[in-house]
Formats: C-alpha cells, structure tokens, sequence
C-alpha cells in the first residue's frame, strides 16, 4: 500500500516539479520557435502517457495486492488489446515524429538570402571569419596553420584576401538577418552552441559543417563548447553580441582583413628603444622586473602576450578593478602608447632584452606544487614556457612574486572579470584549483623550478 | 545412431577435485556465473566512488583538491566506461547469463565448459588492466567514456599517454572474454535445451539474455575494430580516425582519417550496447513480475517478438546519437524515424507489465518491489528518449544535463533496479538462504527515491542548457544561482544512495551464514532452476535425469489446478491447461 502511494506521490511530484520548476528553456533568440514548439507537443505527449500509466500500475499495486485465498485473473493473452495499444502507441509516436521531420526539413534546407559566417574551434579558444566585401570565403587547408596564419588561410587565393578575421572569442551579428555558421576545427572536435538559439552542432576537423539561423533577439548570449575537448573544455567559452545592422557594420569595419593582416610590418626595436625609457622606470632597463615597484620582468616574456595585455590596458579590460592597485598603476602607462605601431614597436624593442632568470623569492612544497602544475601544463607547456597556439603566457623564470598575485587576483576575480576579457575568464575557472595561499606558493615554487 | 539431443547426452563432466579445480578453475557455469558476479560488483563499486566524486565537485564547488580537471574528467571516463561495460554487461550476461541459461533450459552445464571458464579470466585480466591505468603516469584516460578521436589520444586530455592505451587493450580483452562466453550462451540456449523445452516454452529471462548475447556478439566487433584502429593511430601514427591537424599549436603528421568514422563503429556498437544491458533487464523483469504478481506475463508471444523486433532495430538506429556530429543532416530523417519506431515494440513490453499486474495477487516482497520500481524508472527514461530520438528535439537538448539525466535513468538506474531485484530473487537459489527482508526494504526504498531525486529534476537543468562534462559552470547570463543549490541537493541524494549499497553487501556477506534457509522454492515459481534436485544445484545440476518439460514457464494461477503455480515439468495430465 505504502508503495502504491509513495507511485501516486511521486507521479504527482513529478508533474508539480514541471509547473513549479525554475529552470526551463531559456528565452528563445533565433527563429527556431518551431523547436520549442516540437518540445512542448513531445512534453504532452509524453507527459499524459507518464502520468496514465503510472497511476493505472499504482491503482493495479492496491487493487490487486495479495489477500490469503484469492488467485490471479488467469488470461495468457488478449490479441484484441494489444493490438488496440499499439495502433494508439503509433499514432502517438507519429504525432510527435511528423512535425519533427517537418521542422528537420527546415533546418537542413539554408535560406537562400543567408550570409555566411565562420566559427573556428580549437583548444580551448573560438575565433570567426566573415567574407568580406565580395561574400566569398576564401579557402583554407590545415597544413597552412601557424601561429601567425591561424585560420590556415589560402595567401594565393584572391577570395580570401578581403575575409575579415577575428582571432578572439566574440564575435557580432546583425539582428534579423538568416545566418548560415559554417563550423570548422583546428585539432579536435569541439561543438558550437548558444542555447537561446536552440541550434547547435559539433565542429570537426577535417570537414564543414553548419547550422543557420536567425538570430531575432538582440543581446550578449554565451557561446559554449558542448563537445569535451580535453581537460579545459568547461573553459572555452565565447559570445555572441546581437546587435541592429548598423552597429554589426561598424563592429566588422573595425577587424582587419587577411591582407591587412599580412601585409602588416613588423615591429621596429630601435624604434621602440626611446619608447621603452619610460618602461624601464619600473620594469627596469633590461626588463628584469622590479619587486619593489611592482613590477614584473618582461623580458622573455611572449609578444602576443605583452600586446594582448597593453591593449587590454589601454582600453581598461585590464587595470580598471577597484581592487587592481598595481595594474591601475600600468593603465595610464599602456596610454603612453598611443597606436598599434608603437605598441609594436616597444614590444620589439623588449624582444631583444637578456632573458635572465630572475632570483626566486617564494617558497613552498615543490612535489605537491608538481601535482598541481599537470593541469597548468596542459596550456602553458610542461616546461611552463608558454603556448602562443593555446593564449598561454610563459610562466617559468619569469617573476614568481608576481605569478603569487596574478593567481590571487584571478581566484579573487580581481582580474579577468570585464566583460571583454574571455581569456581572463577561463584562467579565473582554473585558478579555482588552488585553494588557498598555501596551494598558489607550492604551484610556484614548482614553476621556479622548470 | 539415432539423433540424441545434447542434453540428454551423457556428456563426461570436469569433476571437481579440489578447492582450486571447484572454486578457481572451475568449469561449472553456477561457480563462474559467480565469479562474474562478484568482479563486476566489485569493479562497479570503483566506479561508484568516482560518481560520488564528480558528484562532490559539481554540487560543492572546488571544495575538494583532490578533485582537480584532471581528475574529474578522468573520474567521469572511467565511471562511465566501468558501469557500462565492466559491470552490466558483464553482470547481466556473465553473471546472470552464465547462472540461469542452463538452468533455466534444463541442461547441465554450459556447451563449451573451458571456454566458458577461459571467458571469465580473460573478462578479470582486462578489469585488471583498465584498473591498472589507474596507476600508470599521467593516469587512466579522461577522454569521456565515447573516447571520441582525435581528443583520445591527444596532449590536452588526460591519460593521452599510457591511460588510452590500457583503456583499448582492456576493451579488446573484454570483447574477446565477451565472445568465448556469448557464444555458449547462444549455444547452450539453442542446442542443449532438455525435451520438450521448445524455443516458445523459455522463460522471458533467456530470452532477454539470448538476444542480448546475439546483439553483443554482433556489435561488440565494431568496437574491436574501432578500438585495434585507435590503438594503431596512438602508437603506430596510422590516420584512420585523424584528418591533418594541430595539436598544442604543432602540426601533426596525421592526415586524411575521419573522426566522424570512429563515431560511427562506436555507436554500431554502442547503441546495441544499450539493448545488451536492457534486453536482460526486460526478460528478468518479466519473470519477477509473473512471478510475484502470481499471474502468467500478459502477452507472452508479443513478448518474445517486442524482445527480437527491438533487438534488430537496434542495429539500425546508431546514428541517433550523432545528430550534431556533423554528419550529412539527410542521416537525420532516416535514424529519427528508425528511433521513434523502436518505441513501438518497447512501449508494447512496459504495457504488458502493466497488465501483468492487472487482476494477479500481487506479493509485495523485496524483488518485487525492485520489479515494480524498475518498471516506474523505465516509463520515465523510455518517454525522455523520444526526445531525444526526435532529431529536432535532439538539437537543444544534446550534450546537456537532459542525456546525462535520460541514459541514467533508462540504463543506469533501470536496469540496476533488476540487477538488485534478481539478486534478492535468485541469491536463495545460489546459497540456499533468503537475504534479509528489512535491509532489502530499506535498500529499495532509499536506492529507488534516492536515483528519482537525483535524475528526475536533472533534466530540467539540461532544458536550462546546461552543458554535460564541465568541471565547473563559471558565470554565465543564463545559468541562475539556483543551479547551484540543485546541484548540491543531487549530489546530497548521490552520496546517500552511494552509502545505502553498504547495507545491500552487508546483506549479501551476512545472509550467507546467518540468513533465513529458503528451501528449494521459496518463491513457488514454475521455472526449471527451481526445480533441481538440491539448492544450490550441484554440478551438473539435476542429479542423474534431466528434467522434462510440459508447459510454458508461465502456468501461475490456473483455474482448477490445486497450487496457484505450475512447474515447468509437471505432465499436463496432472494438470493441464489453456497455454502451452
């Protein structure tokens, strides 16, 4: 009796926990209100044979429980009801299979007036690709893959030269305009997945694939990996900003093309020699950091690094928490930069310090700082020197003291918090290792000594 | 010579001479049956302490440091590769296949004694080497338990070192176990039937275990394949599954392989795999029911034909699982229509359930309530795959928490609720004593609210969007606070239903000494393992005649006979009735 009830209960339970439940489908921003349909019709469907069944085993448990001197209904078969059930189960499964396909239909077929856009994956990073001017997107080929041409663009082919690149994690669309999202891997398979658009589909190298919509809802959305794609999977995050066509038109006009790209000089170090005075105030005159300011050693550091963080200074993603005191200290000096050339310039210049070893200043367990190290190494390298490939700066012979307190900031949210800053953010979700001080002077003292 | 079934054959037995040759190397299927048994419980406690594990990170948050990426995704592979394979595979068909099937059919052994024996080492050395990954540099592979490539075998994943390449041995291992044992099952089922045990007279049991071992025998090569192709790639550089790629920005020498290829032999395999753990779980079910419901199963024959309907559909529904694979959409229309036909047969089988209880006598005992319960569980997950099976449906709701929620409560749950039901039914006839009533209860009781409060609302954070394999959830705009404190409320669930299988093995260590003595039949059930001439049966099993068969397995509550059950090998001059 007891069981029977405790059945009833929880059919109950089950169907209030639906109507009382918080957590639902989020609010719908693409066009594929169809799907939310289909899942509501399949819900009904689902839910009423849910609740029939269960109740009618439950009114069977207390009908027909033991009682001393009853015996069973004796009855093999019933030909007539089964086959009653099944014609019902059919059509129950039709229903829900027909508007399924239909909208399957919709979903294989691309409109003809969508544009065309492109979603790179990789460990543990998104970037995008938009045709340009003449919306036709230049070819690719994986072996092209370097750290200077990461979307294995095509130089030869005159397609590619006016594609607008985007290698960071944001990427803009226009609102109401169909978009067909073509889906690309650079190592191994990853999933692209905004879940108010409802639409996803994995990324896989070595072929295409796509989904399309149109996005109806203007807004910042989170792009997720929803394919594990190794230990930092849960870090790959991105965005997608919905914005009019006005807005996207401007975003797009300030990316740089392929050619752009390619066509830019290299930084000039004697030109950055007269920059870098001003540096070496704190950093010191051979970059060798000075704990007493604050400031870090940056010779040896990567340049892809240093200009992603002088950037980020100057345009406050970095330096602008309360909290920050030293990096609100180097904002106004990144400002002392006042273009990319220059930026280029001095990073060139600090290229060309003596990369020393600096003297090691925290102490802690290096075995156990080991063990925490192997899921660092999977971005920074085993050798703690850094994967451009992976946005993972250098770590090792570098200044410890200053590692101690980027790791604090990072798990306090002192950095990596604004909005823009996606790498920021996964280094938040893995400095959340680390426990407390204790945990971040063991990691250290094990990097001293790579 | 005149034709002698090989049952009745009097076959020379592998006698049993010491402790070594009846307990180690034995040859007896009851004694393998379960040494099967125990090693997969075993193993499958490993993986239950990992559950707990990935539970303690996601419901509390980076509270444990021992619990780093690393280690979870490791925790999340090898917990989903054990229990999968290394327990309910192994458990339903090595154990319970290994016991019942001769039993059941009224033979005297297994066809094939040493290679069933040979099935049982081999399926321990390949538990023992995927545990030794454990212990290797780097560790076991994280790569999920799908261990999809290129991810497997490259830095970035854990394990990507030694761990995948135990991982694979161990599987080839396992399926060459699987096969030495499948095919004696298959065998002894369809050969060494005792007289007048027609194909149509086998309980549902066998036929559930039968068809399973079939389907495994089929699909589990794919995975050989599969397996022996990235195990080639990993060490040879071979590019069956590897386009040219880059790993941790360096160009790879791989180049014209199809990752998307190995998700296909996978899931050939794959989605078998799921019938080869429900298939048994059905036909065992069905026999708890009838049995305790004292009511012959409602449908026989539609039974048997739902059990080899849903096993051949099985071989063409794999692609379901790979809606977002980037494969041709086109696949979609064909496996979404293949999928939701598959409910027919299955919604068939849990009607007949239903209606088996309809008008019997219904004996509440522990394995009944098991019965019951997995029947509620299993209504539950079958309905959540429509979903998913519905290719559009599909599109939100793959690689979130609604398929950790759905597979859990289809083939985790469910078909654990059977496991347990048929050990509290048979573990009588294994020991000749009952398992503790009051302990079976309260396991029943916490293990099937427990599992329904964990898996139940899980599936609404997969509605939410929340993405499967995340070590953590960060910030995002759509994930409310409130996901935390539901995660924390599973995990309390998790760790209390992980605590209360204690009570089931105290229960299972105590009962053999100090447990009730149950008789021959405690349950008064018509099936043949029942029937022997001692319990538990001796080797051999039914001492110097076979039995006879005269009815179907199902003759409870026949109007006029004197007992409300009929066994199996009672002439139908001593009491006929309407069934065969």
């Amino acid at each position: 009796m007891a069981f029977a009830v405790a059945l009833i209960l929880l059919v109950i339970g089950s169907v209030a926990f639906h109507f009382l439940s918080p957590w639902w489908l989020t609010p719908l921003a693409s066009n594929w209100g169809a799907i939310d349909f289909t899942i509501n019709l399949t819900f009904w469907v689902t839910g009423i044979v849910f609740v029939a069944v269960n109740l009618f085993m439950a009114y069977a448990v207390i009908r027909y429980r033991h009682k001393d001197g009853v015996r069973a209904h004796y009855e093999p078969e019933n030909a007539k009801l089964e086959n009653w059930l099944i014609g019902i189960t059919t059509v129950g499964v039709v229903a829900m299979l027909a508007p399924g396909l239909f909208v399957w239909a919709q979903f294989v077929e691309v409109p003809e007036d969508a544009t065309e856009f492109e979603v790179v994956g990789q460990q543990w990073h998104w970037s995008f690709r938009f045709p340009g001017e003449d919306g036709v997107m230049g070819t690719t080929d994986a072996r092209l893959m370097t750290n200077e041409n990461p979307f294995g663009m095509n130089p030869e082919d005159p397609n590619g030269q006016d594609d607008v690149l985007i290698f960071n994690s944001e990427v803009h669309l226009p609102l109401d305009v169909p978009v067909k999202v073509l889906l690309r891997a650079k190592d191994v398979i990853h999933n692209f997945a905004v879940p108010q658009f409802r639409v996803k589909m994995d990324m896989v190298p070595g072929l295409v694939s796509y989904v399309w919509l149109t996005p109806t809802r203007s807004g910042t959305f989170d792009i997720l990996c929803m394919e594990l794609c190794g230990i930092a999977h849960f870090t790959m995050r991105g965005k997608v900003v919905v914005e009019t066509q006005e807005k996207f038109d401007a975003w797009l006009a300030g990316h740089p093309t392929y050619a752009e790209h390619a066509a830019k000089l290299p930084g000039d170090p004697e030109a950055g020699r007269a920059l870098y005075a001003i540096c070496s105030a704190c950093h010191g005159v051979q970059g060798e950091g000075n704990a007493a300011l604050n400031s870090p050693k940056i010779a040896g550091q990567g340049a892809w690094y240093m200009k992603r963080q002088i950037q980020y200074y100057r345009s406050g993603v970095r330096g602008s928490h309360p909290d920050d005191i030293y990096g609100r200290q180097m904002a106004p000096m990144a400002l002392t930069l006042t273009n990319e050339a220059a930026i280029d310039n001095v990073i060139a210049y600090v290229q060309t310090l003596p990369d020393n070893a600096p003297e090691a200043t925290v102490e802690g367990d290096v075995e156990h700082g080991e063990r925490i190290f192997r899921v660092c190494a999977n971005c920074h390298g085993h050798d703690g020197m850094g994967i451009q490939a992976l946005n993972a700066p250098r770590q090792a012979g570098m200044s410890d003291w200053y590692l101690v307190t980027q790791l604090k900031n990072f798990k306090a949210r002192i950095r990596g918090s604004h909005e823009k800053d996606m790498y920021g953010i996964q280094m938040q979700l893995m400095a959340d290792i680390l426990h407390d001080d204790e945990d971040i002077n063991d990691l250290v003292a094990y990097v001293n000594t790579l | 010579m005149a034709y002698v079934a090989i049952a009745d054959q009097g076959q020379e037995l592998h006698d049993p001479q010491s402790f070594i040759t009846k307990y180690i190397w034995s040859q007896d299927h009851k004694v393998i049956a379960i040494q099967y048994s125990i090693t997969a419980i075993a193993v499958g406690l490993v993986a239950l302490v990992l559950s707990g594990m990935m539970r303690l990170q996601l419901g509390f948050p980076n509270s444990f440091s021992f619990i780093d990426p690393q280690s979870y995704y490791q925790f999340v592979t090898m917990h989903g590769m054990i229990m999968v394979i290394y327990l309910l595979t192994a458990l339903f068909l090595g154990g319970f296949g290994n016991y019942l099937i001769p039993l059941m059919c009224g033979a005297r052994d297994m066809v094939f004694p040493y290679m069933n024996m040979m099935s049982y080492w081999i399926y321990l050395v390949s538990v023992l080497v995927l545990m030794a990954s454990f212990f290797v540099p780097g560790g076991p592979t994280g790569a999920g338990w799908t261990l999809y490539p290129p991810q497997a075998i490259l830095p970035g994943t854990p394990g990507a070192d030694g761990g995948i390449v135990l991982m694979l041995v161990s599987l080839a291992l396992f399926i060459v176990a699987f096969t030495m044992g499948g095919l004696n099952y298959v065998t002894t089922a369809l050969q060494a039937r005792t007289r007048g045990m027609t194909l149509m007279r086998l309980p549902l049991t066998v036929w559930g275990i039968v068809m399973a071992t079939i389907l495994g025998l089929l699909a589990f090569p794919a995975l050989l394949v599969s397996a022996i192709m990235m195990l080639l790639d990993r060490t040879l550089g071979t590019s069956f599954f590897m386009p040219a790629i880059l790993s941790m920005g360096n160009q790879l020498d791989y180049n014209g392989g199809s990752p998307v290829l190995f998700q296909h032999l996978f899931w050939f395999f794959g989605h078998p795999e799921v019938y080869i753990v429900a298939l048994p779980a059905f036909g065992i079910v069905s026999d708890l029911l009838s049995v305790h419901a004292r009511k012959n199963i409602f449908g026989y024959r539609m039974m048997v034909w739902a059990i080899i309907a849903i096993g051949g559909l099985s071989f063409v529904v794999w692609a379901h699982h790979m809606y977002v694979s980037g494969m041709h959409p086109y696949f979609g229309f064909f496996f979404a229509t293949t999928t939701l036909i598959i409910a027919v047969p299955t919604a068939i089988k849990v009607y007949n359930w239903v209606l088996t209880l309809w008008k019997g006598n219904i004996r509440l005992n522990v394995p009944m309530l098991f019965a019951i319960g997995f029947v509620f569980t299993f209504i539950n997950g079958g309905l959540t795959g429509l979903f998913l099976g519905n290719v559009v449906v599909d599109l939100p709701l793959s690689d979130t928490y609604f398929v950790v929620a759905h597979f859990h409560m289809v083939m985790g749950v469910s078909p654990i609720l059977v496991v347990f039901g048929a050990i509290y039914h048979w573990y009588p006839k294994m020991t000749g004593r009952m398992l503790n009533e009051t302990l079976g209860k309260i396991h029943f009781w916490v293990t099937f609210l427990g599992t329904y409060a964990i898996y139940y609302p899980m599936h609404y954070l997969g509605f939410l969007g929340l993405p499967r394999r995340y070590y953590a959830l960060g910030d995002t705009s759509f994930i409310p606070d409130s996901v935390a404190t539901l995660n924390a409320s599973i995990t309390v669930a998790a760790l209390i239903v992980g605590v209360v299988q204690i009570l089931f093995i105290y229960n299972l260590i105590v009962s053999l000494r100090k447990g009730k003595p149950s008789g021959g039949n405690p349950w008064q059930a018509t099936t043949l393992e029942w029937q022997t001439p001692q319990t538990p049966p001796v080797h051999g099993n039914w001492g110097p005649t076979l039995p006879v068969v005269h009815r179907w397995a199902y003759d409870y509550s026949v109007p006029g006979a004197e007992e409300d059950f009929v066994p199996q090998n009672v002439p139908r001059d001593v009491v006929a009735s309407e069934a065969d």
